[in-house]
């Protein structure tokens, strides 16, 4: 388990994606792409008013429009304990997840819903819903971490008390948890410190953007058992959360994944899965229903907005010796920010002995926050790692040799409890430094930053199913959705253990009723957990393969070995036997060839990148270029370095997006204003260079090939490096994101 | 309610069919004529999922009405291949490893057909311009620019057209 090898066959390189062919060609069924014949289809009524209590809902006129099948509200769901779920319920409140779903008393945000319809088609169902009245007593909205933290705010919740505090609260607060994480002596850090720098950092709700608006069709069988098609990042969660809102049972619901069209966390909780499903079971008929981009925006993600004040003490050879950080993250209407990694983060690629880190999870009338990519750590690294740069130019070190006399290695203790296993931090920093991109020149109104990040990755519930056709062929089964490749890489590693071409195995995604339990796919945890059962399965396979190739050969096991995909004799007594043989023969020797193989596997190997950043800032304009980005980050291994590269380089360019453009504008009334690709500008190719990517390979000693997480950890340095890289061209500490055109100038104009 | 007869060339074939007059083209492709490998990422002309392309000109075809299309030629992705082997920004895309969720990619397939239909040798820079229309959110673009370069230089090199087909 812990030994690596390298001369691999297929690991390591870059075959052309089973999936891929679909993918090109238009084929592959995403959420939307399902159909079933006579479904119907269904819609959600939002609510126009950021808080407000729901006086009555008349459905008379909507219930008797022509072709509207069913609806519900608030009150045909099942009211659920205000109680935290574990294991495979994750840590969600399934009370608050179902208020979200549907509003019960009050309305907690524009385009918190209120009612579903389903109706013969789109339209009849469009227009019923606008025929609902919906009577509201409208409330005083907090639409600031500011606001919502006072005192006198108004509360959205009157049973929301602050966990975490020094003594139990008397009174409920908008504060839902207060985090700490203290160690050492700050005061005698504090006393050591030659230079200390402190600044407050804020940035804005951002959404993950995934290209694919949620979507689902649900139908329910008279015998109320169910089937679901949806798109998600993880379908046996899907069922588990839609079967808790509703009160029935998993076992009675089948989740079939449809292609996923990103999701970047947002796809790890549901909305609508539950309203297709009630309303199906409630009309007898099919329902599909498909968010518009205006929904997703109003009603689904984002990641927190952010408030954090980071001071850090070093001394003059560039030891830190203290820090402290105060930070409060935007939950939406329901408690459940990131602050928790955000806490566990925010030093965490430090060594500094005298810390106090304090975190608040704080609801406000905005939509639920979900996961983003390595949620909650990008904003605390872009508050962290630009209080670093200061530090460094006051120091007068180079920022990454400030880093490297600070930086965390094996067997130091996190600033969060643990001790660091193998880790590939400081050679990230070293190639980095001496990448030529780190000395290249620059011109006028050029300057570069940059920056790092830490994320813990992840293990999870994990089954895999590896199965040898009759062929020889191979399938590989696992139940976690593939987002970005990694049908691929599981094929690679089956086909380095058994020895077959890549091409000559076929990787699935199955169904809730086809695999056991999957955890989702999130925690860059997929080629790391469900790697680790694959190669266990073909290892179990080829050990059944040799003793039965012992068996026709009548020798003891011991003088068979596995050598290219064939059973070879050890004293060369009888001609090797080929999968293809063994497979073809199976049924005289035990039978099917075929091994599954659950585990929960501890050691997914944390993650760091450092990456580089060169932009160009119009002085007339505002407007910040990038000219040239690297991002260097240890993969441990890349089994495929393309979609390793494509991981490394997607995270960087929404951190890039978060830093320069990204952000929800709401109006005075709290209703947000750009709810559209149009005005929510994510990146887009005519604004970027190429993203230069270097993989540095520190092996997880945990993973049978050294997998280290890479899904998420690029996302991290981007707003720092972007600001860092800013400050370096202007001079100009840019404190609050984005840093749009509009700020950019007027802290050019402070001038 | 009446509805619309629409007969158009589809991807090289004659074809009819029936749709409301508020439908958009996305919405006949998808919903009348069970063409799932054009998307709707937005329905507001902001993300290109829904590229195709219209007399030969790129347009995203959900802000196109489907009666408009009457008498015109549509090529949409699920032309875009031969019967025997993929056009070569296929390949490329492929190969390149330019798409990871992949839900963009026909539109972006598209887009990148009508640049290079006009185009056949583009910058990177004009690459960038061609492609600006459409949203990837997974790959930071890296990749698909360079897949783009790559297809233009196989299909103006008959040497490694031959080597494709």
């Amino acid at each position: 388990m812990t030994t690596t090898r390298t001369g691999y066959k297929w690991v390591g390189t870059r075959p052309v994606r089973h999936d891929g062919l679909d993918k090109v060609t238009g084929r592959a069924r995403f959420g939307a792409d399902y159909a079933t014949a006579g479904m119907l289809h269904g819609v959600v009524l939002r609510s126009p008013h950021v808080h407000a209590r729901i006086l009555s809902i008349d459905l008379t006129e909507a219930a008797a429009m022509p072709g509207v099948k069913a609806i519900i509200t608030g009150a045909d769901l099942p009211d659920i304990p205000d109680e935290t779920g574990t294991g495979s319920e994750g840590g969600i409140n399934f009370r608050d997840l179902s208020r979200n779903i549907l509003a019960r008393d009050k309305v907690l945000y524009e385009g918190h819903p209120v009612a579903a319809v389903a109706a013969v088609t789109l339209r009849a169902a469009q227009r019923a819903a606008e025929a609902i009245e919906v009577d509201y007593e409208i409330l005083p909205a907090v639409l600031s971490l500011e606001e919502a933290m006072e005192d006198d705010a108004p509360v959205l919740h009157d049973d929301l008390f602050t966990l975490g505090l020094d003594s139990p609260p008397d009174r409920p607060s908008n504060i839902s948890r207060r985090r700490v994480i203290a160690r050492g002596d700050l005061d005698a850090g504090w006393e050591e410190a030659d230079v200390v720098v402190e600044r407050e950092y804020t940035t804005k709700a951002v959404h993950q953007g995934y290209i694919e608006p949620h979507a689902v069709v649900a139908e329910t069988g008279e015998d109320g058992r169910s089937t679901l098609w949806c798109s998600s990042q993880g379908h046996f969660a899907m069922r588990t959360y839609t079967t808790k809102v509703l009160g029935w049972e998993p076992g009675d619901m089948k989740v079939i994944p449809a292609e996923i069209g990103g999701g970047f966390g947002g796809k790890t909780t549901i909305y609508l899965e539950p309203l297709a499903a009630l309303l199906s079971r409630r009309a007898g008929r099919a329902v599909k229903m498909v968010m518009t981009r205006s929904e997703v925006f109003r009603a689904t993600g984002p990641t927190s907005g952010s408030v954090m004040r980071i001071k850090m003490g070093a001394r003059r050879d560039g030891k830190l010796v203290a820090a402290t950080a105060w930070m409060a993250y935007e939950a939406g209407a329901f408690p459940g920010s990131p602050i928790g990694p955000g806490v566990m983060t925010v030093l965490a690629c430090y060594d500094i002995p005298n810390v106090l880190i304090e975190g608040y999870d704080v609801v406000l009338n905005k939509p639920k926050v979900a996961a983003y990519r390595a949620p909650g750590a990008p904003m605390a690294a872009f508050a962290a790692e630009s209080v670093v740069d200061e530090l460094a130019e006051e120091l007068g070190i180079d920022p990454i040799e400030l880093r490297l006399r600070n930086a965390v290695t094996e067997g130091v203790r996190a600033v969060y409890g643990p001790k660091y296993r193998k880790i590939g931090f400081v050679e990230t920093l070293e190639e980095a430094r001496d990448h030529p991109h780190y000395s290249a020149p620059l011109g006028p109104w050029q300057g570069r930053g940059v920056a790092s990040g830490y994320w813990f990755n992840f293990g999870g519930e994990t089954t895999a199913t590896v199965s040898i056709n009759e062929d020889g062929t191979a399938v590989v089964m696992s139940g976690c959705p593939d987002i970005g490749g990694t049908r691929a890489a599981l094929a690679q590693m089956a086909a380095e253990e058994l020895g077959i071409d890549v091409h000559r195995i076929e990787p699935v995604v199955a169904d809730t009723h086809s695999i056991g339990y999957n955890d989702m796919t999130g925690g860059s945890r997929v080629a790391f957990a469900v790697g680790i059962a694959v190669v266990d399965a073909s290892r179990q396979l080829i050990e059944d393969m040799c003793s039965r190739a012992a068996l026709i050969w009548d020798v003891p096991r011991e003088e068979v070995e596995w050598v290219d995909g064939r059973a070879q004799s050890v004293t060369g007594a009888s001609a090797p036997l080929t999968l293809e043989e063994l497979a073809s023969g199976a049924g005289a020797t035990g039978g099917p060839l075929s091994a599954t193989v659950t585990v929960n596997p501890r050691g997914a190997g944390a993650g760091f990148s450092t990456q580089i950043c060169d932009v160009e800032v119009d002085p007339d304009t505002g407007l910040v270029t990038v000219l040239r980005y690297t991002v260097v980050q240890d993969a441990g291994r890349a089994i495929h370095p393309d979609y390793v590269e494509g991981q490394m380089q997607g995270g960087a360019v929404q951190g890039i997006g978060w830093a320069l453009n990204e952000e929800y504008i709401f109006d005075r009334n709290g209703v947000m204003e750009n709810p559209g690709f149009l005005d929510y500008r994510m990146p887009v190719a005519s604004d970027l260079p190429m993203i230069d990517t270097v993989i540095v390979e520190v092996p997880n000693p945990d993973h049978p090939y050294g997998v280290r997480g890479v899904g998420e950890t690029g996302i991290i340095p981007p707003m720092a490096a972007v600001a860092n890289a800013v400050y370096a061209a202007t001079g100009k500490r840019m404190q609050d994101l984005p840093m749009s055109p509009v700020r950019v100038l007027e802290a050019l104009s402070g001038d | 309610m009446s509805r619309t007869h629409v007969t158009c060339v589809l991807n090289g074939d004659e074809i009819d069919f029936l749709c409301n007059d508020y439908q958009t083209l996305l919405s006949a492709l998808r919903d009348e004529l069970g063409m799932i490998g054009t998307k709707e990422g937005c329905g507001t002309g902001d993300c290109g999922a829904c590229s195709v392309i219209l007399d030969g000109q790129l347009v995203c075809s959900c802000l196109v009405f489907a009666p408009e299309v009457e008498g015109r030629r549509v090529e949409t992705i699920e032309g875009l291949a031969e019967v025997d082997h993929l056009h070569p920004l296929q390949d490329s895309f492929l190969e390149g490893a330019a798409f990871q969720c992949g839900v963009c990619t026909p539109g972006f397939l598209m887009a990148a057909k009508a640049l290079l239909d006009r185009n056949p040798s583009p910058t990177e820079t004009e690459v960038r311009y061609g492609v600006a229309g459409n949203l990837c959110r997974c790959t930071g673009y890296d990749k698909i620019v360079r897949s783009i370069l790559d297809a233009a230089a196989r299909m103006s090199d008959p040497e490694r057209q031959k080597e494709a087909t």
